[in-house]
């Protein structure tokens, strides 16, 4: 568990803010610029003084009311900043041990070998930080703070200084750090897709405050959390296991309390977890039971409640049992159909779009090399 | 090669020079730091104070020091009558007035490396469990060795001119506080001492040229060794 409570003034700016979160996991820190994400990571690590409290998995780091303020360099946080920040005069290898040197309990931790196989490093160990690229220096600072065996890992917007080519090199690590080493990790971001791609918790903030903190799957359906992500990313988010895989297309079946949903996912086995985000846009909604069509997913359920989002649509919650789909619709159609909370109704979505947000949950090693 | 009196001022500039380059180090590491990491009243006076050689009359920093340090002066007195130790005079005497006149010097290389080097890398191994020591020894000096290095043979070649303040405060004795300049100086003084003090004036030459081409070489080599 980590349980949080920080509060600091840095000139105007005032941080407050409180959350809980289990783990192991990882805790998105979600929010626009300025909203004091970086600034939380840092008072975790103790780089920046905070009042308040702290506790790691019953391990206290900050306790102001009780005077506890473990220094940075005992919390045994593995920080993985912005702009990777290694050490210029050491080679990649010295700068993969440094905190793995000055870790106490030496030996416990992940060995330099398995690291550097981990995150393909080891064509780059006699290399020196200045002659790497963003991507490769990105996962020296990774392997860096993995291997000084860190009780937590706080990640700055590991992507954000790097362009898309190798985000997409950086972030399948990420998700293999997340189900392999289950070390419990604290990410902050303004990206909502790498949010549903890493995170099992979420921490919306704004202004210094915490809007709202909970799963991803429960904050989609969260107007706080609309506000945020804008109108086209607003969808609800599905977590369902593989039940089917359907030849060597990789079309898989995915339960939705008791019905079924089919997607084309790569590679994904009979029991793989899958993280869906269903945007709401690309949903549609029948009063009856259709025919005819080329969509396959229908998912009926009750139509749970409906809210007006602006002048022109309406956001329809739809609950099939346990998993509940938003939808958008217009005022017109609304009207037309007569929808009104408690009727059954039919939730159309294409098997494309469903794919376009479909993110693997439990990657073992498969990384690419 | 070198006639017994050129040996002699040419031994004793370097044995100078170099005490004084030795002696600064120390000190001029921890100015440098209270200079870029702890900005305020105090340690802008601390600044001033340090670089006040490089505008005053090297006599009057030669003077100032007879002051101090003279046979009657504060600290000069005590220093006699507690240890025995005259440094007016001296050869030590020497070294401490070329220290204080080159210490600007050194503070200045030394603290323009220190601002090169990014506070944020000393964070990162505070995050990495370096403590206060650990993260000097392994992140900051090694980053600022290039500038040490430059400001240390730079401190040392102007040293070895050091003329003022040297005169004032140590005299003009040959084998003792003799150097290159004042050898130079006394030669000029004498009749006749023409050849002399041309052969001194190429030998000062041929040491502050080596003296800088020494620097620029190490700092060089310092840079290229870690991939810079």
């Amino acid at each position: 568990m980590l349980d949080v409570e920080l509060r600091l003034a840095r000139g105007a700016f005032e941080l407050d803010a409180s959350w809980r979160a289990p783990t192991p996991g990882v805790v998105a820190l979600y929010g626009p610029s300025g909203a004091g994400k970086t600034t939380l990571a840092l008072a975790l690590a103790g780089l920046v003084p905070a009042e308040g409290r702290i506790v790691v998995d019953g391990e206290t780091w900050l306790d102001s009311s009780r005077g506890v303020a473990v220094a940075t360099e005992r919390r045994r946080i593995g920080y993985v900043f912005q702009d990777a920040r290694l050490f210029p005069h050491l080679d990649v290898r010295d700068n993969l041990l440094f905190g793995a040197r000055r870790t106490r309990e030496s030996g416990r931790g992940p060995t330099l070998e398995s690291i550097t196989q981990l995150l393909g490093l080891g064509s780059l160990l006699d290399r020196r930080p200045q002659s790497l690229s963003g991507g490769e220096r990105q996962r020296v600072a990774l392997g860096r703070a993995l291997l000084s065996n860190p009780r937590l890992l706080l990640l700055d917007e590991p992507l954000s200084g790097l362009d898309a080519p190798r985000r997409l090199e950086v972030l399948p690590y990420l998700e293999v750090l997340r189900d392999h080493y289950r070390i419990p990790m604290v990410f902050v971001s303004h990206q909502y897709e790498e949010v549903l791609r890493l995170a099992t918790h979420l921490v919306v903030m704004e202004a210094g405050r915490v809007l709202a903190a909970d799963t991803p799957a429960a904050l989609s359906l969260d107007r706080r959390l609309h506000s945020r992500i804008g109108s086209e990313g607003v969808g609800a988010v599905l977590e369902v296991e593989v039940t089917r895989t359907d030849g060597p297309r990789g079309l898989v079946t995915v339960d939705v309390d008791g019905e079924a949903l089919h997607l084309p996912v790569a590679g994904a086995d009979v029991g793989a977890r899958l993280r869906l985000l269903v945007l709401a846009r690309d949903v549609i909604l029948a009063t009856a039971p259709v025919q005819g069509l080329s969509v396959r997913n229908a998912l009926r359920g009750r139509l749970e409640s409906l809210e007006p989002e602006d002048e022109l649509h309406t956001l329809a919650t739809v609950a099939t049992g346990r998993h509940r789909l938003l939808a958008r619709i217009t005022h017109a159609a609304a009207g037309e159909l007569s929808l009104a909370p408690g009727m059954t109704v039919w939730a159309l979505v294409k098997a494309g779009s469903l794919a376009a947000h479909a993110y693997r949950r439990d990657r073992e090693c498969d990384a690419p090399t | 090669m070198f006639t017994p009196a050129e040996a002699d001022a040419l031994r004793v500039s370097l044995v100078v020079s170099g005490g004084s380059v030795i002696a600064n180090l120390p000190l001029a590491l921890v100015v440098a730091w209270l200079l870029v990491r702890k900005p305020g009243a105090l340690s802008g006076a601390l600044g001033t104070l340090v670089h006040l050689p490089l505008v005053l009359p090297p006599v009057v920093v030669g003077y100032v020091l007879l002051m101090v340090f003279g046979r009657h002066g504060v600290i000069g007195a005590w220093l006699d009558s507690a240890f025995g130790l005259r440094l007016a005079f001296s050869t030590l005497g020497a070294s401490l007035a070329t220290a204080v006149m080159t210490f600007p010097l050194m503070v200045r290389s030394i603290r323009l490396a220190l601002e090169g080097i990014d506070p944020g890398l000393e964070a990162a191994a505070r995050t990495l469990g370096a403590g206060a020591l650990d993260r000097f020894v392994s992140i900051t000096l090694p980053l600022m060795l290039p500038g040490i290095i430059a400001g240390a043979i730079t401190a040392f070649a102007a040293g070895l001119g050091e003329f003022g303040a040297v005169i004032t405060f140590a005299g003009n004795l040959p084998g003792i506080t003799r150097t290159l300049p004042l050898a130079l100086y006394t030669a000029l003084q004498a009749p006749g001492g023409d050849v002399v003090a041309l052969r001194l004036a190429v030998l000062s030459i041929t040491a502050g040229v080596i003296g800088l081409l020494a620097a620029e070489w190490l700092a060089r080599a310092v840079r290229r060794r870690r991939g810079g």
